[in-house]
């Protein structure tokens, strides 16, 4: 998606950019990958987005392990990259990592149930599921995305993210759903027996949460954004700008 | 945020107890239960292998990765574009140029920059580098596994040139921070290129000296021939990269197959497969990667463009919003950075980090059943994996 952004990078062009970038053109396989898996899944297939070389497609939660099979089966991408979590949620993590207040305050995240601001090929809930497949012969991959649930909320506080597990069709996925179960919570249906992969037996809490505070920050906080200076020279450079 | 005590008391009993209670180490059959690791040094770290044995055979293996995870991708949440270099620097740490590469390009890709020309074949020959630097030691490594001792300390006086030419380009041996969003900190030095050309012809030498050695070596085939086989469709379903997947007759190098910034697809050299799938398989493919990479790095250094090596970028990153992912072929296999930009002034909303080492391990369950002790030290060094890079 952001190849098209206009970056500091990006050439200046003649036109002057009105609404949004056009969406990039996928590639010949890319769209046919998305045309299969439409066809696959009927209602289960949510929504899809294209990079310059790159696609996303969300499904919906039932229609993961199909359209894992989908991708398998009927269009040889048969190469496991990886199965991770997403939390959408905005948090301040000790350090000046969210949106800047004094920038835009109107942008201060306003998220809860319902109105989470998901990335690519959108979403509904807090917690996502992403996966990565490969075909080895073509050289194309595509992401895959469900949404996983809400996780607890305050009508459910002991909620728990949901999603299918992959295991029966890609024993590699034992793993990495391990991982995604231990850093997120998110209960895989179908996995053999979710453990700890690399924390401690009796670890408790899911520390790639966006709520899950990082012990390091909370103990010794972080200098963060207040020791940079702008460099000497620099456009916009806040010191001088200070003097004046 | 509060935190509770419990919290604080886990997070420092989990930096020093070894505790897991997960893990069944007793069982009904009267079989034996053992602890390799997580001290073996055919580990490469600290992996611990809970081996089930019934006499000499393994009955079932559980590997229990972890004590060296240092959560990066909850670092890298905390951490801006720059100062995550640093951390993916000690992923991989035998070939740590390399995992800055694809990260770079994931932020160079989300802002729209690319790096200039000479930058991007600089990049290529340090990524090559730290490819030879990282191989060369499991050339060695893995005759050492096999109780041959003399291959490692050839591997470790040849992999010497390699890291000096390394530090004296980036300034850093093992974990040169030298990878910037739009360049590279630095131009060569004088003289690196004449050197870095005559290292090379070292380092095939020291693969035809490792041939002499190993190749052809009765106890080393015996060792190593139609142990460990891992099967194309199994490879792929525990996805297997590097040279892993190609000794499993799996074609698959993504500096040949994808488009990239770098410059690997101008180059004349060539993919090596095995159909074998063994030990053997690994190490050879490996020992011809190098081989070619000694190649690519001599054709680069001859083919360097002049010009700038730092396109212009703002002085404070700010990365646009957006998604990307971007995979390359590093020395242990595909390595690649989800990232996930919010375009906030600090580092990525999310970085999921896919390793190669993760993948390569979690074959090791199926891979071991059923094979006898000695031949678990063969297979566990032929897959050749890194901690730091399975625990990030």
């Amino acid at each position: 998606m952001a190849p098209e952004a206009d970056g500091p990078g990006a050439t200046a062009t003649e036109e002057a950019p009105t609404g949004p970038p056009e969406p990039p053109a996928p590639t010949p396989r890319h769209a046919e990958i998305v045309e299969v898996l439409r066809a696959a899944l009927g209602e289960g297939f949510c929504e899809h987005a294209y990079s310059a070389r790159d696609a996303w497609v969300r499904v919906t939660p039932a229609a993961w392990l199909e359209a894992a099979r989908a991708c398998r089966d009927q269009l040889d991408l048969a190469y496991l990259c990886f199965i991770a979590g997403l939390d959408w949620k905005q948090a301040d993590l000790g350090a000046e990592k969210l949106w800047d207040p004094e920038e835009s305050p109107a942008a201060a995240p306003d998220d809860g149930p319902g109105h989470w601001v998901t990335g690519v090929a959108g979403g509904e809930t807090r917690f996502q599921v992403f996966a990565r497949l490969y075909d080895v012969v073509r050289h194309v991959g595509i992401t895959l995305k469900a949404d996983a649930g809400d996780g607890p909320t305050e009508a459910q506080p002991d909620g728990a993210p949901r999603a299918e597990s992959w295991v029966p069709l890609f024993r590699g996925a034992e793993w990495h759903e391990r991982e995604a179960w231990e850093m997120y919570g998110i209960e895989f249906e179908g996995h053999p027996g979710l453990r700890h992969l690399y924390l401690p037996g009796e670890f408790e809490g899911h520390p790639l949460r966006k709520d899950f505070p990082l012990l390091a920050r909370e103990l010794k906080p972080w200098p963060g954004l207040v020791n940079v200076e702008g460099l000497p020279g620099e456009e916009g450079d806040e010191g001088e700008e200070a003097a004046e | 945020m509060t935190v509770t005590e419990y919290q604080k008391s886990a997070y420092i009993a989990s930096q020093a107890a070894d505790v897991r209670v997960n893990f069944q180490l007793e069982s009904d059959d009267d079989g034996m239960t053992l602890n390799m690791g997580p001290q073996h040094p055919a580990t490469h770290g600290t992996l611990r292998v809970i081996v089930r044995l019934d006499g000499e055979k393994v009955v079932w293996a559980d590997p229990a990765p972890g004590y060296m995870h240092r959560g990066y991708e909850k670092l890298c949440e905390v951490r801006d574009y720059a100062q995550v270099t640093t951390l993916i620097n000690r992923i991989d740490w035998l070939g740590s140029f390399a995992n800055e590469v694809p990260f770079i390009l994931a932020a160079e890709d989300l802002m729209g920059i690319e790096a200039p020309p000479r930058a991007q074949y600089i990049r290529t020959v340090l990524f090559e580098m730290a490819r030879i630097a990282n191989i060369t030691l499991f050339l060695g490594d893995m005759a050492a596994q096999l109780g041959a001792v003399t291959p490692v300390f050839y591997a470790f006086r040849d992999r010497e040139y390699v890291l000096n030419l390394i530090e004296s380009a980036t300034g850093g041996r093992f974990h040169p921070n030298f990878d910037r969003i739009g360049g590279l900190k630095d131009d060569l030095p004088k003289g690196w290129i004449d050197e870095t050309k005559l290292v090379m012809r070292r380092i095939r030498g020291f693969c035809d000296e490792m041939d002499d050695l190993l190749t052809g070596n009765r106890i080393f085939e015996a060792r190593t021939r139609g142990i460990g086989v891992v099967p194309r469709g199994i490879a792929l379903e525990y996805g297997l990269s590097g040279a892993n997947a190609r000794a499993s007759g799996v074609d698959f190098d993504i500096r040949r197959d994808e488009e990239s910034p770098l410059p690997w697809r101008q180059l004349d050299w060539k993919v090596w497969t095995h159909p074998d799938g063994d030990s053997f398989a690994r190490f050879w493919v490996r020992q011809q990667e190098v081989r070619e990479s000694t190649k690519m790095v001599e054709q680069l250094l001859d083919g360097l463009p002049a010009g700038p090596i730092r396109a212009k970028t703002p002085a404070r990153i700010r990365v646009t919003a957006g998604e990307t992912w971007v995979h390359t072929e590093n020395p242990l296999g595909e390595m690649g950075y989800y990232v996930v930009s919010d375009g906030s002034p600090g580092g990525p909303f999310r970085c999921k980090i896919r390793t190669p080492s993760f993948s390569n391990v979690s074959i090791v369950p199926w891979l071991l059943r059923g094979v006898y002790v000695p031949d678990v030290i063969t297979i566990l060094a032929s897959l050749y994996f890194i901690l730091g890079d399975i625990d990030r």
